[in-house]
């Protein structure tokens, strides 16, 4: 048992805490987090782009794909070093999700057609799973594709798609036959946003702000060609990558770094006199998060180090799902009790001053928003479900 | 990065796991915990055999050498069979402080015998009025011609009853919880003026009030340096913070196994009732309870081990962590045995009460969150 990073991590560090340093800077932080959709969804693209000239774009990915080969340990130092400047994560959908699908399941064809268009981010991808009246129970699906010739015709609807209006394509799971077990008639498609059939109707949530769509499908004509692997098998693949997603989505890394915002603000925050920082009470609210975080983070290298061993991440993909979404909404909450009354101000209202620039909006965005996390990418009951069957045998 | 076990390490872990599940079942458990001394010193004897008395020692004194992982592997397994024999009293406490603290001709004399298992050892560190704080020393020590006389009283004194030497924190200088000041004392068992009262704990652990009235010790059994003693304390319950918490995770361990069997086999309403929703979450609960406790005893043993990271926070953010899964965890293994998880008859209650006790043990979930807050906020 050892965690005792190597020179050569050491090194590493160094590396990625200069590539920070050069290409990252307040301006263009400041544009990331522009609510304005025309200032901050170009920003993404620009830092992404500037990840990938660094070749640091796609760590998951094997190298032969433009990955990054890095271990465990390296991964763990890059994604540590990331969060803890603030710097938000690349958009998932084609990086984290129909990307690994493709390199693993998909044709010759279909990898040098969209791997490097992911890659350079010249394509924004969104995800294609749920539906009105599929949730958690994503196997239960109904839209349809129906084969004709070299075409499927789409029909039907996806919902909660994140920036579906940014996207040029999307990855679809639709039912190509109701024999058999639900799961059996699922097929994996990759559709053309700009195909004619296709409309996207905002939701606003809870948050105040528009990330999620409806899409609809009105006889979507899509090629065979878009078709990952074999007809009915989608399932197979979807569910190799909620393994990857739900991993993703513990955020351990990024809640640490909300933990140590909050720290700086309560160091600073007077309270009936004291730093908020003395106050007993908020001590220990502060020491029973960070202190279940020191533990989600060894549950994560555990399993990130079981993956390395060969592995794949399984139903330890849920818990670390479960409690990361739990300890976000957590940081979350803090946050918001440590903006006090600014914890309701919209955007363009005036700041706190000792809080920083608009930290009443963000902490009111990121907590109202992060009600999601514990329903999304499965629902948490849903991963208690899985662990119930796969870990525990009931 | 790596979470695996040296070969040594499974070699070891596979013995004592297979000697507690062969040799030391339930019946035996109870048969030992209702005996006179509350401990079978032919086990103990068949434990120095088996080499586990000597893992922490130096080779020098015919030890292992072993280090905190290797202590967390054996105390794991024996967790898991509420094994009664005071391995963390003599073996870890007060052959701690010898090993760490003890001059070479105490290390030479002493280390060997608990090596081979012939002497019983225990660390009379508390006080009535010092709760969880280490360095509340009332017990003086006042040198004399040809050494130091000691006067006061120990409580609850782990394997107290059974030991046949201490290690007696007492002042020297200092006021009453100065860290400075407090000196250790090798004291035999059969020392003229020392007063044994002895009772047992709702764990089955024989423990003593020892009162000291003008014990006489010669200066060669101070242990470590004189009123330098706290800092050998603190190092030596660091360790053994570290090793009960390897023993919980054993207890949480076999708490949940045995939780997830009882409901596969038990029926109400026609079915087992591992098949309710209700009660499969709840098992999930503790088994992440378990799982995170477990990540952090290895944090911990880590910080220890690599110094990467301050071992003290990583040390009391796992006790903090253990006392809040220790009473998640066999609080729900009570609930979903029913009735029957309230019998003295059920080995259940008897792992919820060691886990009650090892949460007292040098510190509480509280003491320790405290502690910890201190180091990392102020």
């Amino acid at each position: 048992m050892d965690t005792a990073f190597a020179p050569e991590d050491i090194a590493f560090r160094e590396e990625v805490i200069e590539f920070f340093d050069s290409a990252y800077d307040d301006e263009l932080d400041a544009r990331l987090n522009n609510p304005d959709p025309a200032i901050f969804q170009p920003a993404i693209v620009e830092w992404q782009k500037r990840l990938n000239e660094r070749g640091w774009i796609a760590p998951g990915w094997p190298k032969e794909y433009g990955g990054t080969g890095w271990d465990d340990t390296k991964a763990f130092i890059y994604e540590s070093e990331r969060a803890s400047r603030g710097i938000r994560d690349v958009i998932p959908f084609g990086l984290k999700m129909v990307g690994p699908v493709i390199y693993t399941f998909g044709t010759d064809e279909q990898k040098e057609r969209f791997l490097p268009p992911i890659l350079s981010s010249d394509e924004w991808w969104c995800q294609g799973y749920s539906e009105p009246g599929a949730g958690s129970d994503l196997a239960s699906l109904k839209t349809r594709a129906v084969r004709e010739g070299d075409e499927y015709v789409v029909t039907g609807a996806k919902i909660w798609t994140s920036y579906a209006q940014f996207a040029d394509w999307i990855f679809c799971l639709v039912r190509t036959s109701t024999e058999g077990k639900k799961q059996a008639g699922i097929s994996f498609l990759l559709i053309d946003m700009k195909s004619p059939g296709i409309k996207i109707n905002p939701i606003v949530s809870i948050d105040a702000h528009h990330s999620l769509n409806e899409v609809e499908f009105n006889d979507v004509r899509v090629p065979v060609a878009n078709r990952i692997g074999e007809e009915n098998q989608g399932w197979t693949y979807a569910k190799a990558l909620l393994a990857h997603e739900r991993t993703a989505i513990a955020g351990v890394a990024d809640s640490k770094r909300g933990l140590e915002l909050i720290k700086g603000f309560a160091r600073e925050e007077v309270n009936a006199g004291k730093r908020l920082i003395d106050d007993p009470l908020f001590q220990k609210r502060l020491s029973d998060i960070e202190i279940d975080l020191m533990a989600l983070e060894f549950t994560e290298l555990r399993v990130l180090a079981s993956v390395a061993a060969g592995g794949a991440p399984g139903a330890e993909s849920s818990l670390l799902k479960i409690r990361g979404t739990e300890m976000q909404q957590a940081v979350q909450e803090l946050m918001m009790d440590v903006a006090a009354h600014y914890q309701g101000v919209l955007p363009g209202g005036p700041d706190p001053e000792v809080l920083g620039h608009g930290f009443g909006t963000k902490a009111f965005k990121s907590y109202m928003y992060g009600r999601a996390s514990t329903i999304y990418g499965g629902s948490n009951e849903v991963q208690k479900n899985i662990i119930a069957k796969a870990v525990l045998g009931l | 990065m790596n979470f695996d076990f040296t070969e040594e390490q499974v070699m070891l872990r596979d013995s004592v796991a297979r000697y507690v599940q062969d040799d030391y079942d339930w019946e035996t458990r109870v048969a030992i915990a209702n005996s006179e001394e509350g401990m079978d010193r032919a086990r103990w004897q068949t434990f120095a055999e088996l080499g586990w008395l000597s893992i922490p020692f130096a080779e020098e004194h015919g030890g292992f050498g072993g280090n905190a992982v290797d202590v967390m592997v054996v105390m794991e397994e024996l967790g898991k069979g509420l094994v009664l024999e005071p391995y963390l009293a003599t073996v870890l406490l007060y052959g701690g402080l010898l090993q760490k603290g003890g001059s070479a001709e105490l290390q030479a004399a002493q280390i060997p015998s608990i090596i081979d298992g012939s002497s019983l050892g225990a660390f009379a560190y508390l006080e009535r009025q010092g709760r969880y704080e280490l360095a509340d020393v009332k017990t003086s020590a006042t040198a004399s011609d040809d050494g130091f006389v000691l006067n006061g009283e120990k409580v609850v004194v782990l394997n107290g009853a059974n030991a046949d030497q201490f290690i007696v924190s007492a002042r020297t200088s200092g006021e009453q919880s100065d860290e400075q000041g407090i000196s250790l004392f090798l004291v035999p068992a059969d020392a003229a003026g020392l007063e044994r009262i002895d009772y047992r704990m709702m764990d089955g652990q024989r423990v003593a009030n020892v009162v000291l009235k003008n014990v006489k010790v010669p200066a060669g059994n101070l242990v470590g340096e004189l009123n330098a003693g706290y800092s050998l304390i603190d190092q030596v319950v660091m360790e053994a913070n570290l090793a009960l918490s390897a023993e919980a995770l054993g207890i949480m361990q076999q708490l949940n196994a045995k939780t997830v069997e009882y409901t596969r086999t038990r029926e109400q309403f026609g079915v087992a009732i591992s098949s309710f929703q209700a009660l499969q979450h709840r098992m999930v609960d503790t088994f992440i309870s378990y799982e995170q406790a477990k990540s952090l005893l290895y944090r911990a043993v880590c910080a220890l081990t690599d110094d990467q990271e301050d071992e003290a926070q990583a040390i009391h953010a796992l006790r903090v962590l253990l006392d809040k899964a220790g009473k998640h965890i066999f609080g729900e293994a009570i609930q979903l045995h029913g009735g029957m998880g309230i019998t003295d008859e059920l080995d259940i209650g008897h792992y919820a009460k060691r886990l009650m006790m090892i949460n007292t043990t040098f510190g509480n979930g509280d003491y320790h969150q405290a502690q910890f807050n201190a180091l990392r906020y102020n």
